[in-house]
């Protein structure tokens, strides 16, 4: 087994520019002069200057020092970095989809309409909620909305007193982030000794303040839940909302629906479950689903169907929304490639995902028990859903070498690193989630790889602690990368000048 | 000074459960966290200090927001820091602004956090624990 990724030493694109050098030309005299406020127009644009060829070779070898679910096993837990089929892109990529604009007149965007009012359909029906909105750009922003919706249904109510949000020890940060971000504060209720919530914890924990709890199911370590039902009693009795963060999804899709559990209000990670592919900054997408007695706070426009004149329209009239919440309609071409990669997997398909999803790190869960150096905190005869949880703190108590070291070593097998340090109730945590789209041999090797690694930590803790060498970029100093952040061209030349 | 396996815990202190000490100095309190705190969140890289003139609350099992004196960032996560006593803030450590890595190389010393006006430490200072018990505490974990 030898991995070695590309290492081109390749300047920044700034570096690269000489000046006059174009791929372009543009013509001389704009065709139509459009008046620009003075003190708006700039003399110089300080972009990089180069030709096509060189602009396409520089990328070509950034896009080859990188690594990506295309190049290799990504078994980062939590994001579900599963494989995105390219028919989806394709279908995204046609004319009728990506050649519209959200100013022309309905009549013009009929298929686009139906493609979102089918869509929606879909998620209803997986989630078992009575509406969908699909404009939420983002996972996050979907939390944040739900908290906007959690805090118009209970001003509805004119219940002004719910200013807490719970959510458990083991939630993703961007829970109490989105919680806080829409005004409440947030409490946390601490897992019990099985790794679920702590049902007599957050029976103490409810009270007339409450707004909601932030639930993930199955939860962070990859567990199912299985108290959810009484959860679900304990929050509503209370008088509050339960939210569940679709961050998890995968390990359910199909089988079983946060609705059927008892959740109010459900957010949709799109990029995870639905194969689009991860945003890195780019367009997302994280509908939110609703059920009966929330759907009028859902923001506007929904697309609505007259069947009357057989056609679909956007609805903004509804009283009671709270608003906007993104441009126009949210992303479209997300929206494409979730519904091509629906109806590629039709509902069977769906539930299969998820099993092979779970049988996938049940088999690694099962594996890499045997390996001396890593552990289970919580109930390793319980099966696990789509991702595990490990600890590598045996290994660490042993060697001194903990889960970073092995994150960064296993790059040099050609695997992407699982996520760790994550949840922070599991000392030295490594998440693992292989996802429904690796084989038994790649898990095989996976496995194999840990194995390896923490045998070179007994025998050869030095490459350990000196991986990664087999990438394009060796040892990052994260540290000096956190205090002293360099993030553009213009701070890379006033530091270097300074 | 007792040790805790790796782990110092200097005696004269008083330790919370969330790790966090205390030093009495007259009626003030200054409150950092431990040296267990620091070698398992990592090399901090910010220190979210909390307003002077602020009222805390002391930490419970239950945490909420009014018991938080502000925030440590490592490169692994960020945390809260609880309060281990009731009362106002007086002073915070300004230096830690530029150089968060104190809480790193001397927890005890340079790193603390911030001096509190404790307003019921006599009953409060019950809820803590000194070195010995802190250092028992630390091994169960």
């Amino acid at each position: 087994m030898s991995y070695q990724q590309a290492r081109w030493v390749e300047p920044l694109i700034f570096e690269l520019s000489k000046p006059g050098r174009v791929g372009w030309t543009l013509p001389e005299k704009p065709r139509e002069r459009i008046n620009v406020p003075k003190e708006l127009l700039r003399e110089k644009l300080e972009l990089p200057e180069l030709s096509e060829p060189e602009v396409v070779r520089h990328y070509t070898r950034l896009s080859q020092m990188n690594y990506g679910v295309d190049s290799g096993f990504y078994p980062l837990g939590s994001c579900t970095m599963k494989y995105n089929p390219k028919v989806c892109e394709e279908l995204a990529a046609l004319e009728a989809a990506n050649y519209i604009h959200p100013h022309q007149a309905e009549e013009t965007v009929q298929g686009a309409l139906e493609l979102m009012y089918m869509l929606e359909r879909c998620l209803t029906e997986i989630a078992g909620v009575a509406r969908v909105s699909l404009q939420t750009s983002a996972g996050a922003h979907g939390e944040f909305v739900a908290m906007l919706i959690t805090r118009a249904y209970h001003k509805s109510k004119r219940d002004d007193k719910r200013n807490q949000v719970i959510v458990p020890d083991s939630a993703h940060g961007t829970n109490p982030a989105s919680a806080a971000m829409a005004g409440y504060d947030v409490v946390t209720v601490p897992s019990n000794a099985r790794g679920r919530v702590d049902l007599d914890a957050l029976k103490a924990t409810v009270s007339e303040r409450t707004a909601a709890l932030m639930l993930t199911n199955p939860n962070t370590l990859g567990l199912f839940e299985d108290q959810i039902i009484e959860i679900a009693k304990v929050v509503h009795d209370a008088g509050g909302l339960l939210f569940y963060d679709g961050a998890n999804l995968n390990g359910i899709l199909g089988r079983t629906r946060p609705g059927d559990m008892g959740f109010d209000i459900v957010h949709f990670n799109l990029h995870k479950t639905f194969a689009t592919p991860h945003g890195g900054g780019g367009p997302g997408a994280g509908p939110i689903g609703v059920q009966k007695e929330l759907e009028k706070f859902l923001p506007v426009p929904l697309v609505e169907y007259d069947k009357k004149k057989g056609r679909y329209y956007f609805d903004y009239d509804r009283p009671h929304s709270i608003g906007k919440i993104k441009g126009f309609y949210g992303n479209f071409g997300v929206l494409v490639k979730a519904y091509v990669y629906l109806l590629l997997m039709g509902g069977e398909g769906l539930s299969e995902v998820t099993e092979a999803a779970v049988l996938n790190a049940n088999y690694i869960m099962r594996k890499l028990l045997g390996v001396d150096g890593y552990e289970l905190k919580f109930n390793p005869s319980d099966p696990c859903k789509h991702e595990v949880v490990f600890s590598a703190e045996p290994l660490k108590r042993m060697t001194g070498i903990g889960a970073h070291f092995v994150a960064k070593r296993l790059l040099d097998f050609g695997m992407h690193a699982p996520t760790y340090y994550f949840p922070p109730i599991v000392p030295e945590a490594l998440m693992i989630e292989p996802t429904e789209s690796e084989s038994k041999e790649e898990l095989d090797r996976f496995v194999e790889a840990l194995r390896t690694i923490a045998e070179e930590a007994k025998s050869d803790p030095d490459k350990v602690c000196s991986a990664p060498t087999a990438t394009a970029i060796g040892r990052l100093d994260e540290v000096k990368a956190s205090r002293q952040p360099i993030l553009s061209w213009r701070a890379y030349r006033k530091s270097a000048k300074g | 000074m007792v040790k805790a396996g790796n782990y110092d815990a200097p005696d004269g202190l008083y330790y919370s459960r969330e790790h966090e000490w205390v030093k009495l100095e007259g009626k003030l309190a200054r409150v950092g966290i431990t040296d267990y705190a620091q070698n398992k969140l990592g090399d901090v890289v910010y220190v979210e200090l909390p307003e002077v003139g602020k009222q805390v609350k002391q930490v419970t099992e239950q945490k909420t927001k009014e018991m938080e004196l502000g925030a440590v960032e490592s490169i692994k996560a960020v945390s809260a820091v609880y309060s281990p006593l009731s009362g106002a803030i007086k002073e915070t450590n300004a230096a830690l602004q530029e150089r968060p890595e104190l809480i790193n190389t001397s927890p005890y010393n340079e790193g603390w956090i911030c001096v509190l006006d404790a307003s019921a430490l006599e009953t409060e200072l019950k809820q803590l624990i000194d070195a010995k018990a802190y250092a028992e505490y630390l091994k169960k974990l």
